[in-house]
């Protein structure tokens, strides 16, 4: 009788697209274990921290975030006052003023997280032509997600011999075609964390991941939380349903 | 079946003006249901509670949804990041979709094992084919809105197709792009026609229904209601077991909105449309994939006839040909039950099917090529020669005299 609804439940699972082959002879990247996986998880917040003070640091003077706000960072339980010092470390132009003139403020909780550069032409000019794409979303729009992003920064290494490696490109073995345009920019002790923990390449590529990880989907522990109720409240009701389809059908049999 | 009396003077009043109370007594408590459903036949008003589901939840995307080639990504996460719950109006429109397709899908081919698109039913069933037509294309449609690289890409290569068309193909492809490339103005009318195209859905289920109504469901012994013993009131035996039904669904339906809401989706997606870089793998949404390897099949021209041009027609026909299979199948005996031949090439359609998505869902490229020839012709061969032949040939099994002698049988 459940066969039905069986096969249902299989046809979802099954239909996912067949995934296609991975592009262009790039290595698989290692499945990690991330504070955010499963039905449970959540963003370590230590290393979320620790990834926005990499973000900062290193990758913002490339990579914009423009789909994130400062304020946005109070759902992982930075202060108010926190915030409004992250944002106040950035100028950005604001008005026309009642002057008719643009100035300069410093950033205030609401502004979005300060782009590098003024267009995409001004990046490209900076980085040999490439463009450093917006990384609010990366994680969700890549394959491979979180252990991509992971894998792709921590794994820069020497070309093999007889590699051609054009001018102004880096070797890492996770980018499709193992040519990428940025340099590795994480290296030993890029930056301090005030909490102590070591610097390492690792470490930092981990952090990052975890910021990175929030940033493509803020909404993720609020989702999982609702997640559980609803389905808790579901497998009730079905299971009432069913007592009561039963009742209701015990006369015809 | 008795016209109802009312009591409620209210509902009295209005009845004996406009009988709705009467035709809702008629058509969703009284209305005679073979007493031998079985759950494949709840896929159907599971179809119509996830049809509610996506018009309500389109209904307020579009109240913050901006449809402009430089704004429409951005609007998509703002309702992602500071709608409240926003999130979770665009997981389930998104993932709805493709659950739609799901229950659509089983729906129809329920309909195919058991004969329910034979006479006296035939055109409820090609009223059917027309919804799923149009599903598609609201669907399609719905996939650019999000103006991302699938977005752009899959608009892209589905509209060139109708370049395919002989002389006038280049301007109905303008016509289609109100331009010379899928651009802003295409995104404006697919937004009116996303927005419009559920609604016709919504009409077209009402005519299904009504045709259904007129000549009751079939059911799995595919044989005829003969006296009132075969059937029993829709309320309460079926609102419950639906019911039960949707509980079922909505658990699988939520565990993906709530703990893979991007299971179906491609990454691809997540990255805003652009017009210069060209996607390494262009796929369609999963449930146009079998479609898209028909599409892809055809690489050779047929004397004067261009390759392209026959595969879009076959992709068109591999839809049409459903509308006429209701005269294809000429066996009387309409479930499979009872047709031992019938029933073994129903699975191997099935398989089919599987195997053209598989194909679709992979780069035209080495084995994909004859392995996708191979499933096109064998889907056409299908229904245009193996469904027509076993009809003719096969010597169906002994069918019960009637549906309660069946089930009084069994119990
Ligand atoms: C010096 C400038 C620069 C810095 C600093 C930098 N990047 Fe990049 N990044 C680039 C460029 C340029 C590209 C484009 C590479 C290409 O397309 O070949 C890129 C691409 C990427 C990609 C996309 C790879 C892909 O699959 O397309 C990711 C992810 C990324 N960077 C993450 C980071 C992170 C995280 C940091 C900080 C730790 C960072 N980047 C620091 C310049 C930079
Ligand atoms: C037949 C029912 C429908 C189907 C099959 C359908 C399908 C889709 C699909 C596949 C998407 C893309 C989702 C994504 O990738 O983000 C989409 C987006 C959208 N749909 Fe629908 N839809 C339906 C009904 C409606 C209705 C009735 C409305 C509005 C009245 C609507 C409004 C929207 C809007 C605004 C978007 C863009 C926002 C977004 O991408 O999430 N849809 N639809």
């Amino acid at each position: 009788m459940h066969k039905s609804l069986l096969a249902a439940a299989l046809a979802f699972l099954l239909a996912a697209p067949a995934a296609p082959a991975t592009a262009a002879g790039a290595a698989k990247p290692p499945e990690q274990a991330w504070s955010f996986d499963g039905v449970f998880g959540t963003f370590d917040r230590a290393s979320l921290r620790r990834g926005l003070i990499v973000y900062r640091q290193v990758c913002s003077s490339c990579h914009s975030l423009s789909l994130v706000a400062y304020r946005h960072l109070a759902g992982v339980n930075f202060s108010a006052d926190e915030i409004k010092a992250i944002a106040a470390t950035v100028e950005v132009t604001d008005g026309p003023n009642d002057q008719g003139e643009m100035f300069q403020r410093p950033g205030r909780p609401a502004d979005k997280f300060k782009a590098p550069f003024a267009n995409e032409n001004a990046a490209r000019a900076a980085n040999n032509g490439a463009h450093p794409p917006d990384l609010s979303l990366m994680i969700k729009a890549r394959k491979g997600g979180a252990n991509y992003v992971h894998a792709l920064l921590a794994g820069y290494k020497d070309p093999p011999a007889g590699f051609q490696l054009t001018d102004g490109m880096s070797y890492n073995t996770h980018f499709p075609g193992q040519q990428i345009a940025m340099g590795a920019p994480l290296n030993e002790g890029s930056v301090d964390y005030p909490d102590g923990t070591k610097a390492s390449v690792e470490q930092m590529a981990r952090d990052v991941t975890t910021f990175l990880a929030w940033t493509a989907e803020p909404e993720m522990e609020a989702r999982k939380r609702l997640g559980l109720k609803v389905l808790l409240f579901l497998l009730v009701l079905t299971g009432m349903l069913y007592a009561l389809k039963r009742m209701i059908w015990s006369d015809l049999h | 079946m008795t016209t109802p009396v009312w009591t409620n003077p209210v509902v009295r009043w209005i009845d004996t003006r406009l009988p709705i109370f009467t035709m809702m007594q008629h058509s969703a408590i009284d209305y005679p249901t073979p007493r031998n459903l079985n759950y494949w036949w709840s896929y159907g008003s599971l179809a119509g509670v996830v049809l509610i589901i996506m018009i309500a939840t389109g209904i307020v995307l579009a109240m913050y949804y901006t449809p402009h080639t430089t704004m429409a990504f951005d609007s998509v996460e703002r309702i992602m990041r500071d709608v409240n719950y926003g999130w979770l109006i665009r997981y389930v429109h998104m993932n709805g979709g493709s659950a739609f397709f799901i229950v659509v899908y089983i729906h129809l081919f329920r309909g195919l094992y058991y004969g329910s698109y034979k006479a006296p039913r035939e055109l409820l069933w090609m009223i059917g084919v027309i919804i799923l037509i149009t599903m598609m294309a609201t669907a399609f449609m719905g996939y650019v809105l999000p103006w991302g690289q699938m977005s752009f890409w899959g608009a892209t290569v589905i509209t060139n197709l109708f370049s395919a068309i002989p002389l006038v193909g280049d301007s109905i492809v303008a016509w289609l792009w109100g331009g010379f490339s899928v651009d802003n103005p295409t995104l404006n009318r697919f937004f009116s026609l996303h927005y419009l195209l559920p609604f016709v859905i919504f009409a077209l289920v009402f005519v299904h229904l009504w045709a259904l109504h007129t000549v009751k469901s079939n059911n799995p012994l595919g044989v005829d209601i003969k006296h009132p013993g075969d059937t029993v009131p829709f309320h309460p035996y079926y609102t419950i077991k639906d019911l039960f039904g949707v509980g079922v669904f909505m658990i699988v339906f939520m565990g993906f909105v709530f703990f893979a809401p991007n299971f179906f989706g491609e990454p691809d997606n997540y990255i805003p449309a652009n017009p210069m870089v060209t996607p390494p793998h262009i796929v369609p949404e999963w449930y146009l994939l079998p479609f898209y390897a028909i599409l892809r099949a055809i690489t050779f021209n047929i004397w004067f006839i261009p390759a392209k041009l026959i595969g879009v027609v076959a992709m068109f026909a591999s839809l049409f040909i459903l509308l006429l299979l209701p005269w294809l199948d000429r066996s009387k005996v309409r479930s499979a039950r009872y047709r031992p031949i019938h029933r073994q090439f129903f699975w191997i359609l099935v398989i089919d099917c599987f195997i053209l998505g598989y194909v679709g869902a992979n780069p035209p490229e080495g084995h994909f090529i004859p392995l996708g020839q191979a499933a096109t012709a064998y889907y056409f061969l299908h229904f245009l020669v193996v469904i027509p032949l076993i009809s003719l040939f096969e010597r169906p099994r002994a069918v019960p005299e009637s549906i309660s002698a069946a089930v009084l049988k069994g119990s």
